[in-house]
């Protein structure tokens, strides 16, 4: 299996070799924040794109086909308009707090990024909580929710605004229980640790009951997080014509969007990291031969496969159910998800001590 | 058809002698439905005997018609129906007062319904209903000079200038005119919602009221308190158009109202007219009629099964509906050169022959009904958030949908029995064989399902009739220059969300000289305030969008 991080350390140790350690590690700071805006981008405009072409299947449509082959340039012309567009500015407003809103939000999931295990020694930052950091970081984006709603001085945006407020908090617990489930059979809350644990199967396969239970659950409360339909409350266009982001335009609007897209992202990589091994590719103990040669397709193509696989699940059932009401969505959480978790997690920790989990 | 001639009569003869023996001053016309002229001061008595008494039980209050009988006055038509004894009765109520206060004693106590229309009538002919508690204007802004139904209005622009880049006038007052004990009347003014409430305007630009219309919704976290209804951002005065036009030129308006049942509007138009004016229609221009407008129906339930899942957050609905309702608009367009504004029906029969391949093209439509019918309830009736957001949701009871007459697929689901091609078959209603979809929830499920299980049994209609279409002329001769006698008219048909009624009052001219639209839509906008309280602000959407109505077709 290719390596990334022999990569990654003979570019810094040619680094070291003329200049010193302090000047190297910035200079590859910077560039991997070069690299992660230009991912950033790159990933949002596939998903709009992705998006567009699976619901446009599901109602039996063609999606964007005229900009480019199969459409594909669709998306990026799309953000050119958008990036072209005004900034409208408003009266009435509060300036600092309108402004800063749409930063918070994509500093949010900017900084999710930066522990996700994009493949064999392809990472950013692996350190001893990262999965832990991974939560911290992710709930910042409700804060920017928040303010965008509440600065907007609209009583539509105030009434998204609290509506995310109080689901996003509540959905976070969910989340949250069930990444601890998780880490429990991992025994570790390092990325690089969880993606090691699973080089003989994946915990959604080893995991038995527990694992997969948790699996659902943390595809329900990741849309929930990520603001997506059936659970997408907070911008219910039907109720609240666009929540919290009505009152923005131009690239302003474009962070929300793209924010959206980018947590989708973010959830299903989680997703693959916790369930479906990261970057690592599917092994079935036994079978020496079929592991070697699932070893041959690169690990970001794992990593990636797997996050858009999982994706695919979130938009197909966006473009299928209803919407639920604020109030079913709350009881949904405290009143299900929350106590399933919390047995769940005794179940998980039952199975680990009597050492049922397959290894 | 109606019991028989005979029967009618006697009902009839009951009725009139039991009213004039308790009102000796009402006087009495016989026509196709009795007409009884009372005075304003026994008016209200008048309506609470009609109303309470167990024999007479007019319990359904059709419409209010303004009347401007110039010299003679100005008053009310009620048009009333015992939904216990589906008999009809029309009581003129002459005003007290001169021309420029005339007043008439409001019935909102007996009928709530009454609330909304007695405000239609104040609005169009300035007539005040004492003890009404909301005396706005309903349609035109507050500040409107004049009363436009009035015979002797005056139109001119200066008097009224449109200015569209002004802001809306609006009023947290409402007014209400109180007889004191003396019999002197009061002008008193209320506020609307209470000093600090938190009101948000949903509408008249908003993706789920359906058109131009706006709640003022007062609310509580996400619980709704009280929801103001705003109306008329399309108002185009179409009735008083109509007084200068000539009746086959008003046809046209028909399309405009409620535009999904423009062939079903165009039809009792149509059928008014030549009742009026004794014309009888070949039975193939009948056949033709019931066609388009059980075809309209089914593509009309489309979309609201569509917009109503869209509503609900459900996107992709939309798409499976409109496929069906796209094959609807090809049959019609084939055959009337439209899709949408078909000006189809004409007096004497209809504009012009089936296109030649109708009878298959239908074929082809009852081929792929049913298989998408079952697709919409798989994918959607029985999906478990569907079900917790409709279920109980936005309850009315059967009292309250006769008292708001809802009538129509939402009337149906409240367990009122209201389907007019049942109760007072038209056209030729009485010869086909469908059941009336009846259900006893009064929940936004049970209207949705009320309108899924009526295109099954519109298919029904048209399976009977499209093998069977008679030979003959689709349009019967009419003099060129149409005149009605004098006298009045009410004739009312099923549209595809409700009763809608046509008055016509002709002086023997070739315009009518009141032509009353009753649509069907305007109770259904009335009603939501009254089953949306203490709902959540997603209940508004799902119950508006479960009531289903049109815009246009309120604002006229």
């Amino acid at each position: 299996m290719q390596d990334f991080s022999i990569g990654t350390a003979w570019l810094h140790s040619m680094f070291l070799n003329v200049m010193p350690e302090w000047l190297a590690v910035t200079i590859e700071c910077l560039l991997i924040g070069v690299g992660l805006m230009l991912l950033y981008a790159v990933l949002a405009l596939f998903y709009i794109w992705f998006e567009r072409k699976v619901c446009a299947a599901f109602q039996c449509r063609l999606g964007p086909n005229r900009v480019g082959p199969w459409g594909l340039l669709q998306s990026i012309a799309d953000m050119f308009k958008i990036l072209i567009k005004e900034l409208i500015s408003l009266n009435h407003v509060d300036k600092f707090l309108f402004a800063l809103a749409p930063y918070l939000v994509i500093i949010a999931s900017m900084l999710a990024f930066a522990v996700l295990p994009w493949g064999n020694g392809l990472q950013i930052i692996d350190f001893n909580v990262g999965i832990f950091f991974l939560l911290a970081v992710s709930s910042i984006g409700v804060l920017g929710i928040l303010l965008a709603g509440w600065s907007s001085n609209n009583k539509f945006t105030l009434i998204g605004a609290l509506r995310s407020g109080a689901q996003m908090v509540s959905y976070e617990l969910s989340m949250g229980l069930s990444v601890i489930t998780m880490v429990a059979l991992a025994g570790t809350m390092s990325v690089g640790g969880i993606v090691k644990a699973q080089e003989n199967l994946w915990f959604i396969f080893s995991g038995h009951i527990p694992a997969i239970i948790a699996f659902v659950i943390f595809l329900i409360a990741g849309t929930a997080e990520t603001n997506r339909g059936p659970f997408d409350l907070p911008e219910a266009e039907s109720e609240l014509t666009a929540g919290y982001h009505t009152e923005y335009s131009g690239i302003h609007f474009g962070f929300f969007y793209l924010a959206e897209y980018l947590n989708l992202f973010i959830v299903s990589g989680v997703a693959a990291l916790l369930f479906f091994g990261g970057w690592m590719p599917l092994h079935i103990p036994g079978l020496d031969a079929f592991n070697h040669v699932m070893d041959y397709i690169p690990s970001v193509v794992w990593f990636v496969g797997k996050a858009v696989a999982i994706s695919f699940i979130i938009i197909w059932f966006k473009w299928t159910f209803p919407r639920l009401r604020i109030d079913q969505l709350l009881s949904l959480e405290w009143k299900y998800l929350l106590p399933i978790n919390l047995v769940n997690l005794v179940l998980m920790v039952l199975v680990i001590t009597f050492r049922l989990y397959i290894h | 058809m109606t019991p028989s001639i005979g029967n009618n009569i006697t009902i009839m003869a009951d009725i009139q002698g039991k009213i004039s023996k308790l009102f000796p001053q009402a006087v009495f016309e016989e026509g196709q439905t009795l007409t009884v002229t009372i005075p304003d001061a026994q008016w209200h008595e008048l309506a609470k005997t009609l109303k309470e008494d167990p024999e007479l039980s007019f319990d359904f209050l059709v419409t209010i018609v303004g009347m401007d009988w110039q010299e003679k006055g100005m008053g009310c038509v009620y048009e009333l129906t015992s939904t216990r004894h589906n008999t009809h009765i029309a009581v003129k109520v002459l005003a007290t007062g001169d021309r420029n206060k005339p007043f008439v004693h409001s019935v909102f106590d007996l009928w709530a319904i009454a609330t909304v229309f007695e405000r239609e009538v104040y609005d169009f002919f300035g007539i005040i209903f004492i003890n009404n508690p909301d005396m706005r204007r309903l349609f035109l802004s507050i500040d409107w000079k004049g009363y436009p139904l009035r015979k002797d209005y005056d139109a001119d622009p200066k008097l009224n200038p449109v200015a569209p880049f002004e802001n809306e006038r609006q009023s947290d007052f409402t007014d209400t005119y109180v007889e004191l004990p003396d019999g002197k009347i009061e002008k008193r003014q209320e506020r609307v919602f209470a000093e600090d409430d938190f009101v948000v305007n949903i509408g008249p630009q908003h993706p789920a009221t359906h058109g131009v219309l706006r709640f003022r919704t007062a609310v509580d976290g996400e619980t709704i308190k009280k929801i103001d209804i705003y109306l008329g951002y399309i108002h185009r005065g179409v009735e008083k158009i109509c007084e200068s036009l000539t009746y086959p030129q008003t046809l046209h308006f028909m399309d405009r109202l409620d535009y999904f049942s423009g062939q079903i509007y165009h039809h009792g138009l149509c059928m008014a007219i030549e009742e009026a004016a004794g014309i009888t229609i070949s039975r193939r221009a009948q056949v033709i009629r019931v066609l388009m407008d059980e075809l309209s129906r089914i593509a009309s339930h489309c979309l609201f099964i569509g917009t109503y899942c869209m509503d609900l957050g459900a996107t992709t609905m939309l798409f499976y509906t409109l496929r069906v309702r796209e094959q609807i608009l090809n049959i019609f367009e084939r055959t009337c050169g439209a899709r949408m504004t078909f000006n189809y029906g004409c007096i004497g029969g209809v504009m012009q022959d089936l296109d030649e391949n109708f009878v298959k093209d239908v074929h082809d439509l009852l081929d792929v009904l049913p298989k998408n019918i079952a697709e919409y309830n798989k994918i959607f009736t029985g999906n478990v958030i569907a079900k917790n957001r409709m279920e109980n949701v936005g309850v009315l009871s059967r009292e309250d949908a006769i008292s708001w007459a809802v009538s129509g697929p939402s009337g149906r689901a409240s367990g009122w029995a209201c389907d007019v091609r049942k109760t007072d078959p038209y056209s030729i209603y009485g010869e086909l064989e469908f059941d009336e979809v009846v259900r006893h929830e009064g929940d936004s499920m049970a209207r949705f399902k009320v309108r899924m299980d009526e295109m099954e049994q519109s298919a029904r209609i048209i399976a009977q009739l499209i093998d069977n279409i008679p030979e003959g002329e689709y349009c019967v001769k009419v003099p060129k220059v149409l005149k009605l006698p004098v006298g009045s008219w009410f004739k009312v048909v099923e549209g595809c969300r409700g009763a809608f009624g046509v008055y016509i009052e002709s002086d023997g001219t070739t315009s009518p000289y009141r032509l009353k639209l009753a649509p069907p839509c305007l109770p259904l906008a009335a009603v939501v305030d009254h089953i949306t309280e203490g709902s959540k602000i997603a209940d508004l959407i799902t119950i508006g969008g479960s009531l289903d109505y049109i815009v246009p077709d309120i604002d006229r």
